[in-house]
């Protein structure tokens, strides 16, 4: 069935360095995963692996437990009280939460766009230069560089090259959107956790963005969460299942959108609850 | 039969509604009790201004009180003033806003601590000011300026173990602590979640996120909490009397050891314990004005200042 998948997109040439393989080289692998808020167990014994340069999506109904699943990836979840986990996350092989000093340190490698665009207040440069003075660079020829650099790859610098010093809450929500994938770009991360990125968007902005994440994964591993079935189909390499915080079926997008294995995936996918 | 249809006919029948109480008796009330507040307003703002406004001049604010205060200005009062109100907020501010980022940043909010912390000062909001002052004299003058003397200065007099401004002006951001810090809190309540986390997922860590999201974004309501502070704190007498203000003094405070005159002390000097109260009487009505109008320029500027921060800041 594979080589099906295979011949379908890549005819004739199967040495394209983009055909979604599963011995793809991971870069985040999660063992037996458990989550809980308080008393409640939000994920239970979540094992994935996250292919290095290639989209992941994250399905599932709301309340599936594909969002803090997300957050357990750069260690967000830890700032929620109450809340703790088992199991282990690692990134290129070293646990995040046991081989790291602190978290921030994650969090310059995976980096986040979340659901709602959460521009801090200030100018557009300071947006995007914050994750680079949170972590010490004080050389304002090199910040300036990167800001320019990190708005070309979110796709916005055209449109906002002249007026960084102007407050990033007066752009548009599709701008804020991508605003916001060019500050997490500027720490350079080698991974790129997106909650939902487009949600509260229009189509022409969803679009944009969608554009972005397939141009992105050539140079970042990126995980998404996601509402939108059509979404998911057209931006992943591969697609998790979540259902009631366990991970049900994981696999090629292509695979799991046309012939699940699991009874619940295809329910789900055909729109038959969710 | 269809489903639908009813029971009876009294449910179609029409109902008999209580006649409602017409709209213009509340209205009436409601008016009646703000009038008579503005009133009341416009009656102690216009003597005060009336009988106040002759005596107010550039000699009057500019110069000390003369012949057992009955002549002359009241300049050192105003300096007073202005100087345990800047005391008190340099000490209150950044006490208040510690605290509330504490409860609001560090502790979980529903805790049994988190909710005992915030029952003892709502209760010290509710300490009357007279017994603010008997503690500043019992804490600030005789244990901890005594404390130091004895430590430091045990061969002379009392340096720090006397009434002094920076005893008065302690006791007054006691009094003003819980206004500030309840206003803190309020405005880091109205931080987005979402501002946090993107500056956690950036690599910043608690203490940035604080330094240069979340203080940045609560300094409006931080100021707010100010303002409250300068206000209740300028009026009040009781916390300062026993603390530091002084009936007369021929010298303006130059350091914090110094006792002070002080606009209200002085008010409540002059009606009480003047010999001829009826000579008084301009001065103190002049002093009054005075007081009133310092407390609104002091509001003023902070007001000012927080307009200027508001500006171009969007609430997400």
């Amino acid at each position: 069935m594979r080589e099906n998948f295979m011949h379908v997109n890549n005819p004739g040439d199967s040495s394209l360095a983009v055909v979604p393989e599963d011995d793809a080289p991971n870069k985040m692998i999660v063992e037996h995963l458990d989550f809980f808020y308080g008393a409640n167990q939000a994920l239970f014994d979540i094992s994935l692996n996250i292919p290095l340069h290639q989209v992941m999506a994250l399905i599932g109904p709301s309340g599936c437990g594909k969002s803090t699943f997300l957050r357990t990836l750069n260690r967000l979840n830890e700032t929620i009280p109450a809340t703790r986990m088992k199991g282990r996350v690692l990134l290129d092989g070293r646990d995040i939460y046991q081989d790291f000093d602190d978290p921030a340190q994650v969090r310059t490698q995976v980096g986040m766009v979340f659901q709602k665009s959460n521009p801090f207040p200030k100018s557009i440069f300071d947006n995007v230069a914050y994750g680079l003075r949170v972590n010490g660079i004080k050389d304002k020829d090199l910040i300036a560089q990167v800001v320019e650099e990190s708005l070309v790859r979110a796709a916005l610098w055209d449109e906002v090259k002249d007026k960084l010093d102007h407050s990033a809450m007066a752009l548009s929500g599709g701008q804020q959107q991508r605003l916001c994938i060019a500050r997490a770009l500027a720490i350079r991360p080698e991974v790129i956790l997106m909650d939902e990125p487009a949600s509260a968007l229009d189509p022409l902005s969803t679009t944009k963005i969608e554009d972005l994440i397939g141009v992105l994964k050539q140079n970042y591993t990126i995980v998404i969460v996601t509402h939108n079935m059509q979404q998911a189909a057209r931006v992943s390499d591969r697609t998790a299942f979540f259902f009631e915080g366990r991970l049900i079926e994981e696999g090629l997008t292509r695979e799991i959108f046309t012939r699940p294995k699991k009874k619940k995936t295809e329910d789900y996918i055909t729109g038959r609850f969710g | 039969m269809t489903i639908g249809e009813p029971r009876s006919s009294s449910a179609t029948a029409s109902l008999q509604f209580a006649r409602k109480t017409t709209g213009a008796i509340p209205r009436t009330l409601t008016l009646v009790a703000v009038v008579l507040i503005l009133a009341i307003l416009a009656v102690l703002l216009g003597s005060i201004v009336l009988g106040g406004i002759g005596t107010v001049s550039w000699e009057f604010i500019s110069q000390p009180p003369e012949q057992g205060m009955e002549a002359g200005g009241i300049f050192p009062a105003i300096f007073g003033t202005v100087a345990l109100v800047l005391l008190m907020v340099i000490a209150v501010v950044p006490v208040g806003v510690l605290v509330a980022i504490y409860l609001q940043e560090y502790t979980r909010p529903d805790s049994p601590s988190t909710r005992l912390i915030r029952v003892a000062i709502n209760n010290l909001a509710g300490v009357p000011s007279i017994v603010f002052g008997l503690f500043g004299l019992g804490f600030f003058i005789a244990f901890v300026g005594g404390g130091i003397d004895s430590v430091f200065f045990p061969e002379d007099g009392p340096v720090w173990g006397q009434p002094a401004i920076i005893w008065a002006a302690l006791t007054l951001a006691l009094l003003t602590l819980p206004v500030v810090i309840v206003s803190t809190e309020e405005a880091l309540r109205t931080i987005p979640r979402e501002i946090k986390d993107a500056s956690l997922a950036l690599g910043g860590t608690k203490l940035q996120t604080i330094w240069r999201i979340i203080i940045p974004q609560a300094m409006p309501g931080i100021l707010t909490g100010s303002i409250l502070a300068i206000s209740r704190g300028a009026g009040e007498v009781a916390p300062i009397m026993f603390t530091g203000a002084a009936y007369y003094l021929p010298y303006l405070p130059g350091k914090l050891t110094d006792q002070f005159m002080e606009l209200g002390y002085h008010i409540y000097v002059m009606a009480t314990q003047s010999p001829d109260v009826e000579a008084t009487k301009p001065i103190l009505f002049g002093t009054v004005l005075v007081l009133i109008i310092l407390t609104l320029a002091l509001n003023s500027v902070a007001i000012i200042i927080r307009s200027r921060m508001r500006k171009g800041r969007v609430h997400a």
